[in-house]
């Protein structure tokens, strides 16, 4: 669905990516996993059109879309939810939403969109009318989410959605990730710190270090490698 | 009290326009992080624009005071629009200093363009009187049908500039840029479209604040924006920079308080009143009257 071809990515003259590939199949939950620096940011957002590769391709759905600017890639159904969120903090939760369905111009999908946002995250129907930045961390993460979903994405990005949470709501969270993927058939890649919970519930992995791939395979394989273990996973 | 009453009459319906001027230039501070320096030789152009359609026009009746208005305003937002495209979207990613520059280039550029011979010259022209003009006296006070043309006028277009932003898409997507430009593109909203939408918008604005200008002080002229131009940045500063009821608010004070300066017996201060508001102004809310520092949650 999504392929990633020797993307190289630069700030000025400090190279961020060095050559990475990358593949997601549809229907499949992949991880990116690594630490502060590795260049996983960097990934979705020259993914999404916010940042342009030096050199590389991306293809979605078939179609290279390693120029195109943002607004046509969402257009395409590939949605990013950022790292911190990134929600119309002045806006109330209502206004965000709406946002999110910018691009959308059936009013019936958009109503459906909405309940289906309402039932994954009941919270952010309470909080319709509260301007976004009074909600609290989880909240936020939950309208970044419902406000993506909104836009009838194929194909989700998420920039690590455990960062700043409550503990008690990083597994709510996650367990609504999984039920997103299953229950609607969206496509998820998903940025993590976290690299225990993001190996749990993905299928595939690969590990950023330092701008190269340094480590892929099954999930379930990369959670008993020693060196990643070792590496990542706390001993 | 009725002098009271007639100075701060007279000082809303110079507010008004000051206002009109101050939301072109905190929308566009809003998105783009900038004050576009040009933004009172867009106002000019408007007062001119109402010169030369006026003249085609039969004077006195309200058909061409419409017409007149509507063809400055027109005109001002295809000339925000034009601006914007060729000078500022080239620099979108250049530091704010040399936008800041060239916006004082292209400002210079009007200016010096319209004071050629050829096309307005330096001399000042007489504004027709587009409008029919008549005197109420109501009381003690005495109020000119051109004053309530600028303060209906200008009440008008505040209102549906406020429709616009806060009940339209495009306005909710002129919001959604000012506030983080990136998650903007993210839901998929052009960035370029909407800075080209919020350069019309604010040029049209300040066309119609030609108009009205001029005709409270027919006189036109290549260098009429700058006056008022830089009072009304003043009020945009003062109201809060990038908040629009600030501007709209920054405005009437300022023009209340400098009539009622120039009323006064320290009238040739009246100019310097404005800076010496903003100066107090800012001394105890650096942000501006309604501007708040935002706080982002990490």
């Amino acid at each position: 669905m999504l392929a990633v071809t020797d993307l190289h990515v630069s700030y000025g003259a400090i190279a961020a990516l060095s050559g990475i590939s990358f593949q997601v199949e549809q229907g499949s939950i992949v991880t990116l996993i690594g630490g502060n620096g590795a260049g996983k940011t960097t990934t979705l957002r020259t993914v999404s059109g916010l940042l342009r590769p030096k050199s590389g391709a991306i293809s979605f759905l078939g179609e290279d879309i390693t120029t195109l600017p943002a607004h046509q890639i969402v257009a395409r159904g590939l949605c990013h939810v950022p790292e911190g969120r990134m929600i119309f903090s002045n806006l109330t939760v209502d206004e965000n939403l709406a946002m999110g369905a910018y691009l959308q111009h059936d009013p019936v999908r958009i109503a459906a969109n909405r309940d289906y946002v309402f039932s994954i995250f009941p919270r952010l129907r309470e909080r319709l009318k509260q301007t976004a930045g009074t909600l609290s961390g989880g909240e936020q993460q939950m309208l970044a989410i419902g406000r993506a979903l909104m836009g009838n994405p194929k194909f989700l990005m998420l920039d690590e959605p455990s960062l700043g949470i409550a503990p008690r709501l990083i597994s709510t969270i996650f367990e609504k990730i999984v039920e997103i993927n299953r229950v609607h058939g969206i496509t998820i890649l998903l940025v993590e710190q976290n690299a225990n919970l993001a190996l749990e519930i993905s299928r595939h992995a690969y590990c950023l270090e330092t701008g190269r791939i340094a480590m892929e395979g099954e999930s379930k394989k990369l959670r008993h490698d020693p060196q990643l273990k070792a590496t990542y996973l706390g001993g | 009290m009725s002098e009271f009453l007639q100075q701060l009459l007279n000082g809303l319906s110079l507010g008004a326009i000051y206002a009109l001027i101050a939301l072109g230039y905190t929308m566009v501070y809003g998105v783009l992080r900038f004050i576009n320096f040009a933004h009172s030789d867009v106002f000019m152009v408007g007062a001119i624009i109402g010169y030369y359609t006026g003249h085609h026009l039969p004077p006195g009746t309200v058909g061409s005071g419409l017409v007149v208005l509507a063809a400055a305003m027109a005109g001002c937002a295809l000339l925000g629009i034009v601006i914007e495209r060729f000078a500022y979207r080239p620099l979108r990613n250049a530091p704010t200093l040399n936008v800041l520059i060239t916006a004082i280039g292209v400002s210079l550029l009007l200016e010096y363009t319209f004071q050629n011979q050829h096309v307005f010259g330096a001399a000042p022209q007489l504004f027709p009187p587009v409008f029919p003009v008549k005197n109420f006296q109501l009381g003690g006070l005495s109020i000119s049908s051109n004053q309530l043309i600028v303060i209906g006028v200008a009440a008008l277009l505040m209102v549906a500039l406020e429709f616009i932003v806060h009940r339209t898409k495009i306005g909710t997507a002129m919001r959604a840029v000012s506030l983080n430009p990136k998650a903007a593109q993210l839901v998929g909203v052009n960035i370029d479209v909407v800075i080209s939408f919020t350069f019309g918008l604010g040029s049209a604005l300040a066309g119609a604040g030609g108009i009205l200008y001029a005709l409270n002080y027919p006189s036109v002229e290549p260098l009429m924006g700058v006056v008022p131009g830089l009072k009304a940045f003043i009020a945009a500063i003062l109201g809060g920079i990038g908040n629009i009821p600030g501007a709209a608010l920054g405005g009437l004070i300022l023009g209340t308080v400098e009539t009622f300066v120039s009323g006064s017996q320290w009238s040739t201060y009246k100019d310097a009143i404005a800076f010496a508001i903003l100066i107090v102004i800012l001394l105890f809310r650096p942000a501006g009257i309604l501007g708040k520092f935002t706080v982002e949650k990490v």
